[in-house]
């Protein structure tokens, strides 16, 4: 199988390490993953504030670089959520049914990585090793676009050494929401307030989510109130394995 | 001023009734943040009617089949709404009604104005209505000379506090108990001064005051939850019973009803009377269904009116991806799930239709330039969807009408705005992996922000926003593709 590693644009421009974890975790998995060089950015951002027409050629661009694969997986439930729920739509409207129909055809093997090794792969237990007490938090798109229902949390729970507690109102909305962060930002500062108190109560040391858009809202928040709970993207913690946790000296 | 052309659909009338509000949403959502009361009766409200709900919906195995029902009934309705309004005016008037057709707002209440001057009146009571908010009929009335009185409960506690509702099916929702004492020793005339902020003494006041207007009123208006076309059945549902008194104690009945609220059969209306009350109240049947069909010699009003209400709504209709929002049935199950309703609370809608519905119906009655804040006003979380009884895809409608603001404002002005220029510059950017390469290795320039910290704490508008409240993580020295292209080379 050609799988080809879509890292998404915020991903390879701040947090290049979740990239890093999703080609470990592949290729120990036994797969071989491309980067296509040639890819961008989805579009989402521009999609969601509005700009559909400026939008139209990332769509375009997306379809071209991918759709020679058997199959795309990026980190990032929302992310592929665009992909599959809004990119054909947006070649229509625009007039483009031919480009419709090739994104229509490479949203059905698009993937967010839950979705990827647990429906694709077939697999729950990575043999990922993580000896910490971690919450999930299930962030809105692929909670409810992509449906990945409980499929990050049975991962998680095959991982070795880790604690995992249940958050609180786990299904509610970070405050986010892309550019409602900043068009909004009072209302987006306390939704963020709620989801933090809830991290806050559970105890954890580490929050994780299968976007590191969400991940980085909540993220600035406990940094900026220097709470020292940390985020890490689901890859970050798939990928990690015993070794790299063995104390320094230890045999 | 705008040309009116034959055929044209028109926006709801600009200076009447309450669909625009005077701030932004941002800025409106400011004042209420700041205020911890509101936020606590907003949070405890929402949470409590929101378990409710899905406790009631977890009961029925079909829910999701019913949910399909209800979205398929209305998308067929609204495919031939001229031919089933036209339905209901016939049988209207084949039993005793009288149909009116309003344009706009406007119109409608010069219309329901004239009827009650016609019966010599000068007040009427009132069963809660959306819709008589919508186009501010009481204000219309009070200038006629008529005194309006709610009868509903939270409706009667909006209005004796000069207040506007907040909230679809409890329009008192940001009010405790303590503020309503206030407000009814300070408004209600002949209260008992000592009147407490217990519950149960609290509706008896009300009782005993609305008794009084019961038996004195004339002339009742009402709003209609549905109406059923094939034999001109109006119905209104409802908690207190307060509705059926106004329905069934008058002369003469004056109902308004928004054009998109009919269905065309009895057996479609079964679907919507098992969605409804588990959505809104979380009940399994609402305590009062009531229904009328025009007029019955010697029992109930012998003098019915129904005015038809347009007032945006074929402007809606003609867009072939928001006309979802006609599908609403006004349970609110989407603002009691809504993370930004719970935060903001209904008034920085600025319409009598907050939360989610409300962002996507308001700006398209108006006009999406006269509300143009609203379809910003949500995360996209799709909370909202999954409550939604009829299934209305209220996200993609925001990003819908998202694209349809920037495109109008794009036509209409001639420099481009900031962020449309932002926007466009990040596309060009985007569109080549060599310009977006180049753009994100500069990213990295940005380390020198918080490299003391390792974090940056503070960034220039438009960013300030983010930073006010959040650190923004450092730029890795080596982005993905630089990491791909020294460790793999190229693929």
């Amino acid at each position: 199988m050609r799988v080809a590693l879509f890292v998404t644009c915020l991903a390879d421009t701040l947090f290049p390490q979740v990239g890093q974890a999703m080609v470990a975790l592949l290729e120990r998995l036994g797969h071989q993953v491309d980067f296509p060089a040639a890819q961008t950015c989805c579009g989402q951002m521009h999609i969601n504030t509005g700009y559909q027409r400026q939008a139209l050629p990332l769509v375009e661009h997306f379809t071209e670089t991918f759709e020679g694969y058997d199959a795309v997986v990026a980190p990032s439930g929302s992310c592929v959520g665009s992909v599959r729920h809004q990119h054909a739509a947006i070649a229509r409207r625009h007039g483009r049914a031919d480009l419709a129909d090739r994104s229509h055809a490479l949203a059905a093997k698009t993937f967010e990585l839950s979705e990827f090794l647990v429906d694709v792969l077939g697999t729950t237990d990575v043999g990922a090793y993580f000896p910490h007490r971690v919450t999930y938090h299930p962030t809105c798109h692929s909670l409810r676009m992509l449906r990945v229902d409980d499929k990050p949390l049975r991962l998680l729970r095959a991982v070795r050494g880790m604690t995992l507690v249940e958050l609180p109102d786990a299904d509610q909305c970070c405050g986010f929401g892309g550019t409602f962060a900043l068009k909004n930002a009072d209302t987006s500062t306390a939704m963020l307030a709620d989801k933090m108190r809830h991290v806050l109560a559970t105890k954890a040391e580490t929050v994780t989510a299968g976007d590191s858009s969400c991940l980085m809202h909540i993220g600035g928040g406990l940094s900026r109130l220097q709470t020292g709970v940390r985020t890490l993207h689901l890859a970050e913690i798939l990928a990690s394995v015993e070794t790299l946790h063995a104390p320094a000296g230890a045999s | 001023m705008s040309q009116v052309f034959l055929g044209m659909p028109a926006h709801s009338s600009p200076g009447v009734g309450a669909l625009r509000g005077d701030q932004t949403f941002p800025q409106a959502a400011r004042t209420a943040l700041a205020d911890p009361q509101l936020r606590r009766n907003l949070g405890h409200a929402t949470g409590t009617i929101r378990a409710k709900r899905l406790a009631v919906v977890s009961e029925l195995d079909d829910w999701e089949q019913l949910r399909l029902a209800g979205q398929a009934i209305k998308a067929a309705t609204m495919a031939r709404l001229d031919d089933h309004l036209a339905r209901l005016e016939q049988e209207v008037t084949a039993r005793g009604g009288t149909v009116h057709w309003a344009r706009d707002a406007v119109e409608a209440n010069r219309i329901i104005t004239e009827l009650v001057q016609a019966t010599g009146a000068d007040e009427v009571v009132k069963v809660k209505s959306m819709v008589t908010q919508e186009i501010g009929l009481n204000e219309a009335l009070e200038q006629a000379g008529i005194a309006a009185w709610e009868t509903d409960l939270a409706e009667l506690i909006v209005q004796l506090g000069h207040d506007t509702p907040s909230h679809i099916l409890v329009p008192a929702i940001h009010r405790n108990r303590s503020e309503i004492r206030e407000i009814f020793l300070r408004e209600m005339p002949g209260v008992d001064p000592d009147l407490t902020d217990e519950p149960r003494r609290l509706a008896m006041a009300a009782r005993s005051h609305l008794r009084r207007k019961f038996l004195s009123a004339k002339v009742a208006v009402s709003g209609a939850n549905f109406a059923v076309a094939e034999t001109g059945t109006l119905v209104v549902v409802e908690s207190e019973g307060n509705g059926r008194m106004c329905l069934t104690l008058p002369d003469t009945l004056i109902t308004v009803m928004g054009i998109e609220k009919l269905v065309p059969t009895w057996t479609d209306l079964e679907v919507f009377l098992q969605l409804l009350p588990r959505s809104s109240t979380g009940e399994r049947m609402n305590p009062y269904t009531s229904m009328w069909t025009g007029v019955s010699p010697g029992d109930g009003p012998q003098d019915f009116h129904l005015v038809l209400l347009d007032n945006g709504r074929t402007a809606v209709l003609a867009d072939e991806v928001g006309r979802e929002a006609l599908h609403c049935i006004r349970c609110s199950a989407c603002l009691n799930v809504c993370p930004v309703y719970e935060r903001a609370g209904g008034h920085a809608y600025g319409s009598v239709y907050p939360g989610p519905i409300g962002a996507v119906l308001t700006p398209q009655l108006t006009g999406v330039e006269q509300n143009a804040s609203l379809p910003y006003a949500s995360t996209l979380c799709g909370a909202c969807f999954d409550a939604c009884p009829v299934r209305i895809d209220i996200p993609s409608i925001l990003v819908h009408l998202r694209a349809r603001h920037v495109e109008e404002y794009a036509a209409e002005h001639r420099l481009p705005s900031a962020e449309s220029l932002a926007m466009g510059a990040a596309a060009w950017v985007m569109s080549s992996a060599r310009r977006f390469g180049f753009v994100t290795r500069t990213a990295r320039l940005g380390r020198v922000l918080g490299r003391r910290r390792g974090r940056i704490r503070s960034l220039p508008p438009p960013a300030s926003a983010w930073t006010a409240t959040r650190d923004v993580p450092l730029p890795p020295t080596e982005t993905f593709r630089e990491w791909w292209l020294r460790t793999r080379g190229e693929s």
